[in-house]
């Protein structure tokens, strides 16, 4: 994956070019809005990280912009500024998603990735399928190995949010973000329990487990032995 | 002097000299004025007097003919206290009058002398003094004139007494407001200097400094005591500024000692990837716990700086309720608490969605966080209730509670009740509810529960909504 990364501040951009290679992608640095819109505009990117304050031309005048221009390449709007007012112009300006300094690395990383594939057409498909697990999204029904799960509405939400990224990880404010709309921290292990509960529903009766805790970032379900 | 110099910039110095020369000044006036007008009302009963004289000397003339008239002005003449008389012959030759000498020139003109006139009278020998009068000039048709005239020397007498009366009375005067106002002046410089020094103390860093109060209630205790108000509120904020900043200190200083210990720990023992990794993993969620305290203490200076209240939009506080136990259910479940959704009243307030779930997600959090691990069932309680143009969340529990003494303080920032400084948390919530409160123009109330904690978010409700 290519990601291009538009920050000011040589450190964080360096450490963030070094932790997307060890991730497995390769990540270009601009320093300025206007080297990282020229950059943007002509380079085949799968992916934009853009701070939000920028010398010469701020984040979101860029991105909005390269939407003008017809250019889709997901955009993650990175910035100091953490309320709910910030975000809602970050998302209105074109940003497809919006994260607040500091934040973890993993955080970013899950979601640039979660944000790469949502332009892939995974979204049109009715039905989401992660080995023996199936989740059709018309009748609302889950099925493991053909067996029927009952899952809560919210739980429904929850599998079919994870399976729509099944192999990436999923962080627990994208959990919240995505299947409860709110987008606060959440203070304790909420969104652990109600993962926890979903697992025993998936997994319990059905031995292979399909939804893996990534220590220190979140969550990830995937198919054992077919793999992502 | 310099003392002197500084009394004299007092503003009340200065008054007072300014009223000092205005009273002088009306005094002066009014005093010459009065004197003026004696003078006239005096001048001019001289005048009848002389008028009346001249008409009875026209009657001896008219008996007694030029002899008649010169006899009468000679007896007249020697009267003690008589009036001027003088009669000329055509050629201007004295005849007859108790005038010795006069100015040249008064008895050319007819009618009356207006200025007073210098003379000297008969038998006054050498020490023939110069008087001051008014006289008639009278020119009889054979060309004979008479003169009668009155000393002025009554008018200019009381004159003379008002000037001296008036100038003893201005000194006196003087004198006086010069020593209420050095007096006056000096008790209260001093005392402005007493708040001086007091001043100089308290900003040389003497916080519990207070300036003096006298007692006597006048304008200078009043401000004193104001001030003494003001600095007893700067002294409470200087130490809730301390009280917070020792909180900061403690609470991160508490994650970044544990962070760099585990370093250190690592460092010296770890020895296998598993063992470098659980300690990477702790330091993450140590500075995962710092970074929220960071945002939560950022998040409150922006909400109590002004959030603009723009984001608020119309929603019922039903939906946030449900949405709240709904996450939060299966946690209290785990944590041994019952959640309860109690009844939920679907009024809209004007609200920003994520701050009142946030805000309600801590009370809930907080409500379970310290009702678990008691030895009786526990349960908390979530409800929205409408009290006339009100609505209430109302988060209680039976748990342990807040002791009644510390309900006032658990709000305050970073304030951790001693019971709780074990339980993870930032020690930010009931601030940071207290903040968002603020900004939906609402409030935040704690309660006894009995036992338990009773917290209560109160709204403003909004419009109706069909």
């Amino acid at each position: 994956m290519k990601i291009l990364v538009i920050e000011d501040d040589r450190e964080a951009a360096r450490y963030l070019e070094k932790a997307f290679a060890e991730a497995g992608h390769t990540a270009d640095v601009a320093g300025d809005g206007e080297t990282g819109y020229a950059l943007a505009e002509q380079g085949s990117y799968d992916a934009l990280v853009v701070d939000r304050m920028l010398p010469r031309r701020d984040g979101l005048s860029v991105v909005a912009a390269l939407r003008a221009r017809g250019n889709d390449t997901p955009a993650l709007i990175l910035s100091a500024l953490g309320q709910v007012d910030d975000r809602v112009t970050g998302l209105r300006a074109g940003g497809d998603d919006y994260l607040t300094k500091p934040y973890a690395f993993s955080e970013l990383l899950a979601r640039i990735e979660v944000l790469q594939r949502r332009s892939s057409p995974k979204e049109a498909e009715t039905v989401y399928r992660v080995g023996d697990l199936e989740l059709d999204r018309l009748s609302h029904t889950a099925k493991r190995a053909g067996q029927v799960i009952i899952l809560q509405p919210r739980e429904f939400r929850l599998l079919e949010y994870l399976m729509r990224h099944a192999g990436q990880v999923v962080t627990r404010t994208m959990l919240l973000e995505h299947v409860w709309d709110y987008h606060f921290d959440p203070q304790t292990n909420v969104i652990d329990v109600h993962v926890s509960r979903l697992r025993g529903k998936i997994e319990k009766d059905f031995g292979t487990p399909l939804l893996h805790t990534v220590r220190g970032a979140g969550y990830m379900l995937k198919a054992a032995e077919t793999g992502a | 002097m310099s003392r002197f110099s500084a009394m004299m910039k007092m503003t009340a110095v200065r008054l007072s000299a300014l009223y000092l020369l205005l009273f002088t000044v009306c005094a002066l006036g009014l005093v010459f004025y009065m004197t003026s007008l004696s003078v006239r009302l005096l001048t001019t009963q001289t005048e009848t007097a002389v008028n009346e004289e001249i008409e009875s000397i026209g009657q001896s003339y008219e008996r007694g003919g030029i002899a008649g008239l010169v006899r009468s002005i000679d007896r007249r003449g020697r009267q003690p206290g008589a009036y001027l008389y003088l009669v000329t012959d055509p050629a201007g030759r004295i005849v007859a009058g108790n005038v010795q000498s006069i100015e040249i020139g008064v008895l050319q003109t007819e009618g009356w002398i207006e200025r007073p006139i210098t003379y000297e009278r008969y038998g006054e020998g050498n020490e023939a003094k110069t008087h001051t009068a008014i006289a008639r000039v009278i020119v009889m048709p054979n060309g004979i004139r008479v003169m009668v005239g009155r000393d002025l020397g009554e008018p200019e007498q009381v004159r003379l007494v008002v000037r001296r009366a008036l100038m003893a009375a201005l000194g006196t005067m003087g004198i006086g407001a010069f020593l209420i106002w050095f007096f006056v002046g000096r008790r209260a410089l001093q005392r402005i200097d007493k708040v001086s020094v007091a001043s100089q103390r308290i900003m040389g860093g003497d916080l519990a400094g207070r300036l003096p109060v006298s007692g006597s209630g006048d304008e200078f205790d009043r401000l004193s005591e104001n001030l003494n108000g003001m600095l007893a509120r700067i002294q409470e904020l200087n130490e809730g500024v301390r009280h917070v900043s020792d909180n900061i200190a403690h609470d991160l200083k508490t994650p970044l000692t544990r962070m760099h210990n585990r370093a250190e720990s690592a460092l010296a023992s770890a020895r296998t990837t598993k063992q470098w990794r659980a300690a990477m993993e702790g330091m993450i969620s140590d500075s995962d716990q710092l970074i929220r305290t960071f945002n939560a203490i950022l998040m409150i200076s922006r909400l109590e700086s002004g959030y603009s209240t723009e984001a608020l939009e119309q929603i019922p506080l039903s939906v946030i309720a449900e949405d709240v136990f709904e996450l939060y259910e299966p946690s209290a479940e785990e944590a041994g608490v019952q959640l309860l959704l109690g009844p939920v009243d679907a009024t809209p307030v004007r609200a920003n969605r994520e701050l009142v779930a946030q805000t309600v997600s801590n009370l809930v959090d907080n409500a379970i966080k310290y009702a678990s691990g008691i030895d009786r069932p526990v349960e908390v309680s979530l409800s929205v209730v409408r009290a006339d143009d009100k609505v209430k969340v109302i988060v209680a529990d039976n748990g342990t509670g807040i002791p009644a003494d510390q309900m006032e303080r658990a709000t305050e920032r970073f304030v951790r009740l001693e019971e709780s400084r074990s339980q993870p948390g930032s020690g930010l919530g009931l601030s940071l509810a207290k903040a968002v409160m603020k900004l939906h123009g609402g409030s935040l109330e704690l309660a006894d529960n009995a036992p338990g904690l009773r917290a209560v978010l109160t709204f403003p409700a909004g419009e109706e909504s069909g």
